[in-house]
């Protein structure tokens, strides 16, 4: 795996040619992993109940909310049928309950984690998600907040490198 | 579900390591798909899973990727310490109150120092400018990068340089707390803290 090429390096801006070229070979099974863990929480052999579109359209929510605009756009290119409602942060899910408490629940575990209780966990229980879909849902939360931060650490390099 | 030990869940930070109670059901073990044993490296000499790992196996293709990942970036050779990569985890944790990330990490931190008045100090909020400007320096940028969305700024790595750190230190404190947002967003939302028995 070429590391320039991973979403991270190439949404942070990161180059063959860039100084931190040096740190970021260091660290290439790090950079190999990430992009692995991308590919298994947005387009994992066996997505469940959370289909791939779902899930371009919650890491592009997620993006938005932490106001990382390039990463947004990388999460667009991934959209398919059911992805632009559920990227929509002004789009609360309507009527759909199954919509709503995911969508709700992404929003509270990207902004806020430290409010999410067991409610929370009972609550997309109850809009008909299972226990394996809750655990695919969280790690697609944590794995894009996880992703937001490391490119806003590399930017924030390259501005001083 | 798996027996519920009384106690309510712990809300202050403590070094003192608690009992992680799952709110969903994990994966029995003698149930689990190969895909699920490989995931989470189940062989006949490592057999002891903790119930955290049992929780993430029900999504074993991230599982997969995750723990190599999570001790390449926590235990990887060279780089930052490892006492300094625990505070990278351990500001995270503070950010997002995950009682049970803290204390494992705080635990480490101290254990790796033998000092266990730094992480009373974050615990309690008190870290301030008689700390030790590195370690000020590394908390402060780690804190920041851990708000959503990031307030980490440049002028937070730039005082990350002046304190000695290299570039290739300062991508490992990215990391670790970056991880960190990820095990946090995990941990305090799939299971409560609980005190030990």
């Amino acid at each position: 795996m070429d590391i320039f090429e991973t979403v991270v390096a190439k949404v942070a801006g990161i180059t063959k040619s860039s100084p931190l070229k040096g740190a970021l070979i260091l660290r290439s099974d790090i950079l190999e992993l990430t992009e692995n863990s991308h590919d298994a929480s947005l387009r994992p052999n066996q997505p469940g109940g959370l289909n791939h579109a779902e899930r371009a359209g919650l890491a592009c929510r997620i993006a938005k909310r932490n106001n990382e605009s390039v990463l947004t756009r990388h999460y667009e290119t991934m959209f398919g049928v059911g992805s632009q409602s559920f990227a929509n942060t002004e789009f609360d899910g309507g009527d759909d309950a199954r919509a709503k408490a995911i969508l709700r629940h992404t929003d509270l575990v990207t902004l806020n984690p430290k409010e999410a209780t067991a409610d929370d966990v009972l609550a997309l229980r109850t809009a008909g998600l299972d226990d394996a879909d809750i655990v695919r849902l969280s790690e697609l939360i944590a794995f894009v907040s996880y992703q937001i931060r490391v490119v806003a650490g590399l930017r924030l390099m390259a501005e001083v490198a | 579900m798996s027996e519920l030990i009384p106690g309510e869940p712990i809300k202050k930070f403590t070094t003192v390591v608690p009992h992680w109670q799952p709110r969903v059901t994990p994966v029995e073990l003698h149930h689990a798909t190969d895909e699920q044993l490989d995931a989470m490296k189940v062989t006949v000499s490592n057999t002891k899973i903790g119930e955290y790992t049992l929780v993430l196996a029900l999504d074993p293709e991230t599982l997969q990727q995750r723990t190599p990942l999570f001790n390449g970036i926590m235990y990887g050779r060279g780089g930052l310490s490892r006492a300094e990569t625990e505070l990278g985890a351990v500001a995270a944790s503070v950010v997002n109150q995950c009682i049970y990330c803290a204390a494992v990490h705080a635990n480490r931190y101290n254990e790796l120092t033998k000092d266990e008045s730094l992480t009373e100090s974050i615990f309690a909020g008190s870290v301030d400018a008689e700390t030790e400007p590195r370690i000020n320096a590394l908390l402060e940028f780690a804190t920041k990068l851990s708000q959503c969305p990031s307030e980490a700024t440049r002028a937070d790595v730039e005082r990350l340089i002046e304190n000695g750190l290299s570039m290739g230190e300062v991508l490992d404190l990215v990391l670790s707390a970056s991880l960190f947002g990820w095990a946090n967003r995990l941990m305090h939302v799939l299971g409560d803290p609980l005190p030990q028995e």
